[in-house]
């Protein structure tokens, strides 16, 4: 076996792991019953979380194998990032919950980290050769701190959703019931985009198309699901290929709006199916699970590891990230969209420890803010580097 | 106005809410409360005590913490809006005309609104600096009107503290020991509390035992950092102390460098690799032949000699030979140059032959520089080709029917000849471009006959000075160390006091992490037999709770 096929099986590894330790842990806290079966659901809780370091140390062998076969750190690219941030959510999850003891913490973190996985493999996984700009010691030690300082500012939205779970009442009609059920629909979608692409590439749909660029120039285009919106002024080239339904103009990528309405028209099946079969909301589903959390001491953890994450983040997204663009581009600031947006990450948690220390934001509001923080954090993985074409896109 | 006086016979200053001497409540606010404020306990602060004259209002305005999330949160939304388009930074265009050509071109009526209201260069808007200006401004007094009295307070703490402020903490214990003899329990604890690291004060039968409380000052490190970060930034400003200039050389070629005066730069050769690898998945997808390994100019940088003439180039001196590549930028004397372009055979040279149209004799070749046109190409004396107008990037006839240039890189090149023959001694005027020629009268004897052209790899390089680098390295070192300080660290202080009848009453606070300070306080709590502590801000049931998690773990 090659270093790079042990690699792609570690990290399999690691997600099964996960899988298995999300299950262990809904199963841990749900057998607490008065009758004894405490230390049981302990027993079980230990095993979870013993299962979850096998998996981070998998997860941690995928990294380093792919390392020393690619010769540069793995966070190049959008699969090899967005499976590093995962990584190093579940580490902060270990981190957190041997300073705190609380499994139930995992509950929300390794489903998370599931879903960040599983949304990374839809990328192309094979190892690309760095352009010129990343060829520098500054890749690993900027993107790996920026990374890590995500994953610990997101513990903070791990902890406020299951804070908001518990505290937000799902019996009365409001704007947190339905906001909260909202976050949990776009973890849904989510799900959707990771089984669309997986049903069409299993069936094998390929669709080339030629189109006409934002500059004028006519390129080509493969299209791995069928196509809702075209290329601007897009000819299908495959033989019996659907033509698009709806073309749009340039400066809007086709392919990418077409996967995003793929994936939430799949997730809203998805999501309608769980509501017919359950008849119940996901956030009644998931309420008896965390009905025996202690609500400060999560209110506490996500403060926490806002404080935590806060300054990793600062080194590594903004010192690190200045010191690396003088030395690339002979700035340390160039208003690039990443960069902005890390900047407006920056702020926000800036903003949120500010709200808490002087203006007492504390349970339920900073919970809330805490989401609000992890969804900056994912529009700048996601939209940014997708959408908002610039110095840091990846795609 | 006149001091407060408490009970205990203390003054304080107007505005304080906590005695600094028993920590009694003195404003009714902090009599009602369960829990005291903490935060500035024993001092008061400017902004919430005076507001009469202008200066106090401008001063509170600026002070105010919802005043600073505020501006916080605004700059925040307003940068995000920045980059719902292009940035012009971004955007190659030469001129204000094109840049705005190019937002209505590309976005439509959005991309002209967007334009218009300035948000495409948003971050160099006055109205942008003015927000950071006033975020700045808001740090610095918030620092002062909350920082001046916390040192205060945190310097004058006294150990022996009135019942109505033990009880208002949120963790207290009152009551008897729980085992044997109580006469040193005092001692056990601050025997205990010295070991767990923290620094401890007794009077008499009272202690008091505080750790961490150099982390308080966390913020304020960190704020004093984001000041000087912010004046570096503000230093770029004045002339001299920031250099942005940039240059296009071909190879072969020796130029003055913008902005670096004296000095002068030859460029031997430019590479361009490519990777070999096979391609991926994400190449093919769009249609990318070949990954870029390396962009590299290997250049000579010489300096003019002293006495030399300033423009003179024929006195150079060698500095040094380097390989300017992408991550690895030529530096020398506090300059740096940085390999930020290139263009592979771009036209460097084109010929004509000045040839009679009818004979098809040729009087004599003109060589013409792309970059650097002559004005006149003198054959011998009666034959010579003047170079009326020179369109680098040609891009066709406007209304007036004058011809118009894109951009000064001769991507296209069009010239208006005047051709001076023995037959036309006044000369005959021709419009040429490639494969088109243009003549006014139509009945010309002469036309310029293209004849080859050359090509030449050229190199786009930024030459940056930043003489703010120091002070922003420094800002930043500052920021960080305070923001370590004030998030790794916490300020955790414990009161106890035994009295006559050997009743002990214990309250305990932290600026944040109670759950360490608890773990603190269950140690000194098993030691000494100290009655059991309560979380007053926990509920009963959420009590319970916390008693499961402790014996979970």
């Amino acid at each position: 076996m090659s270093l790079i096929d042990l690699s792609g099986t570690l990290l399999e590894v690691a997600f099964i792991a996960y899988l298995v330790a999300t299950l262990l842990i809904g199963g841990s806290i749900k057998s607490k019953k008065p009758d004894g079966a405490q230390n049981r659901a302990n027993k079980w809780g230990r095993i979870a979380i013993l299962v979850t370091i096998i998996g981070f140390l998998a997860h941690l062998g995928y990294f380093i194998t792919r390392w020393i076969y690619s010769g540069h750190a793995p966070v190049s690219n959008m699969f090899e990032f967005t499976t590093a941030f995962g990584m190093f959510l579940v580490g902060a999850f270990i981190l957190i919950y041997f300073m705190y003891r609380v499994t139930a913490l995992g509950l929300a973190a390794l489903p998370i980290a599931l879903l960040i996985i599983g949304w990374a493999a839809m990328f192309p996984q094979e190892v690309t050769p760095l352009v010129p700009s990343l060829q520098s010691h500054w890749l690993t030690i900027h993107v790996i701190t920026a990374a890590l300082g995500q994953s610990i500012l997101a513990i903070s939205a791990v902890a406020g959703l299951i804070y908001l779970l518990k505290d937000v009442d799902t019996k009365k009609k409001g704007k947190q019931r339905f906001w909260l059920e909202a976050i949990l629909y776009f973890l849904v979608l989510i799900v959707g985009n990771i089984v669309v692409s997986t049903v069409f590439n299993v069936a094998g749909y390929e669709a080339q198309y030629s189109y006409v660029d934002k500059n004028g120039i006519e390129q080509q285009i493969i299209y791995n699901v069928p196509a809702i919106f075209g290329m601007n002024e897009s000819t299908t080239l495959t033989e019996g290929a659907m033509d698009p339904l709806i073309e749009v103009p340039a400066f809007i990528h086709g392919l990418k709006l077409t996967t995003v309405v793929w994936s939430i028209i799949a997730g809203t099946i998805i999501y309608i199916l769980i509501r017919l079969i359950t008849r119940r909301r996901i956030a009644d589903m998931l309420q008896p699970l965390v009905k025996k959390v202690n609500l400060q001491l999560f209110d506490e953890i996500g403060y926490r590891s806002v404080l935590i994450g806060f300054p990793v983040f600062s080194l590594g997204a903004l010192v690190f990230a200045m010191i690396w663009a003088q030395e690339a581009w002979g700035r340390f600031w160039g208003w690039d969209p990443k960069e902005v947006w890390a900047l407006i990450t920056w702020l926000f948690y800036a903003a949120f420890l500010h709200l808490r220390l002087s203006k007492g934001w504390e349970g339920n509001k900073s919970a809330w803010l805490a989401l609000i923080g992890f969804a900056i954090i994912i529009f700048n993985l996601v939209v940014v580097n997708l959408v908002i074409a610039g110095l840091h896109s990846y795609a | 106005m006149k001091n407060v006086v408490c009970v205990c016979g203390h003054e304080n200053p107007v505005g304080t809410k906590i005695c600094a001497n028993c920590g009694r409540p003195l404003t009714e606010e902090a009599k009602s409360q369960k829990v005291l404020d903490m935060k500035y306990d024993g001092s008061a602060i400017r902004s919430k005590t005076y507001n009469k004259s202008i200066i106090d209002k401008v001063w509170n305005f600026f002070s105010s913490v919802k005043v600073g999330v505020a501006l916080i949160i605004i700059t925040l939304v307003v940068s995000s809006i920045g980059t719902i388009l292009k940035q012009e930074a971004f955007v190659e265009a030469g001129n204000e005309a094109g840049r705005a050509a190019f937002y209505e071109e590309s976005y439509g009526s959005f991309g002209k609104l967007y334009y218009n209201l300035g948000f495409s260069d948003l971050y160099n808007q006055i109205w942008y600096l003015v927000l950071v200006a006033m975020l700045g401004i808001s740090i610095i007094v918030a620092s002062i009107d909350r920082g001046i009295p916390l040192h205060k307070s945190l310097k004058n703490q006294r150990v022996r503290r009135h019942e109505s402020f033990m009880k208002r903490q949120r963790v207290i214990a009152e009551g008897t020991v729980t085992t044997g003899d109580s006469s040193n329990t005092i001692d056990a604890v601050e025997e205990k509390m010295k070991k767990l690291n923290y620094k401890v004060r007794r009077e008499g039968k009272a202690l008091l035992a505080e750790k961490g409380r150099f982390s308080r000052y966390g913020p304020y490190i960190n704020h004093l950092g984001l000041i000087i970060f912010l004046v570096g930034v503000l230093l770029h400003k004045f002339p001299g102390i920031y250099v942005d200039e940039s240059m296009w050389i071909r190879e072969g070629e020796t130029r003055a460098i913008p902005g670096m005066d004296g000095y002068f730069l030859e460029n031997k050769e430019f590479i361009f690799e490519t990777h070999d690898n096979d391609p991926t998945t994400a190449q093919i997808q769009q249609g990318v032949n070949a990954v870029a390994k390396n962009y590299q100019t290997d250049i000579v940088l010489y300096k003019q000699a002293d006495d030399a003439v300033p423009g003179q180039t024929d006195q150079l001196e060698v500095v040094k030979e380097y390989s300017i590549r992408v991550n690895h930028p030529l530096e020398h004397d506090g300059y740096a140059l940085y390999q930020m372009d290139f263009r592979l055979n771009e036209l460097k040279e084109m010929s004509f032959q000045l040839t009679n149209k009818d004979t098809g004799v040729s009087l004599g070749e003109v060589a013409i520089d792309l970059r650097n046109p002559k004005k006149e190409y003198i054959i011998d004396e009666n034959i010579k080709v003047e170079l009326m107008e020179y369109y680098p990037d040609f891009s066709g006839f406007n209304n007036e029917g004058a011809p118009q240039t894109l951009s000064p890189n001769p991507n296209n090149p069009a010239f208006i000849f005047n051709m001076i023959t023995p037959e036309h001694p006044d000369g005959e005027i021709s419009f040429v471009a490639i494969q088109q020629t243009v003549e006014p009268t139509g009945d010309n004897t002469y036309k310029m006959a293209f004849s080859g052209i050359d090509t030449v790899n050229m190199s786009g390089l930024t030459i940056r000075m930043d003489k703010t680098i120091p002070i922003l390295f420094v800002g930043g070192f500052i920021f960080l160390l305070g923001l370590a300080i004030g998030s790794y660290w916490n300020h955790r202080r414990i009161w106890i006091e035994q009295f006559e009848n050997g009743r002990i009453r214990l309250a305990a606070h932290t600026n944040k992490n109670w759950f360490s300070i608890k773990k603190d306080l269950d140690a000194i709590t098993e030691y000494a037999h100290l009655p059991q502590y309560i979380d007053q801000l926990d509920d009963e049931k959420e009590t319970e709770n916390d008693e499961d998690k402790k014996e979970e773990s």
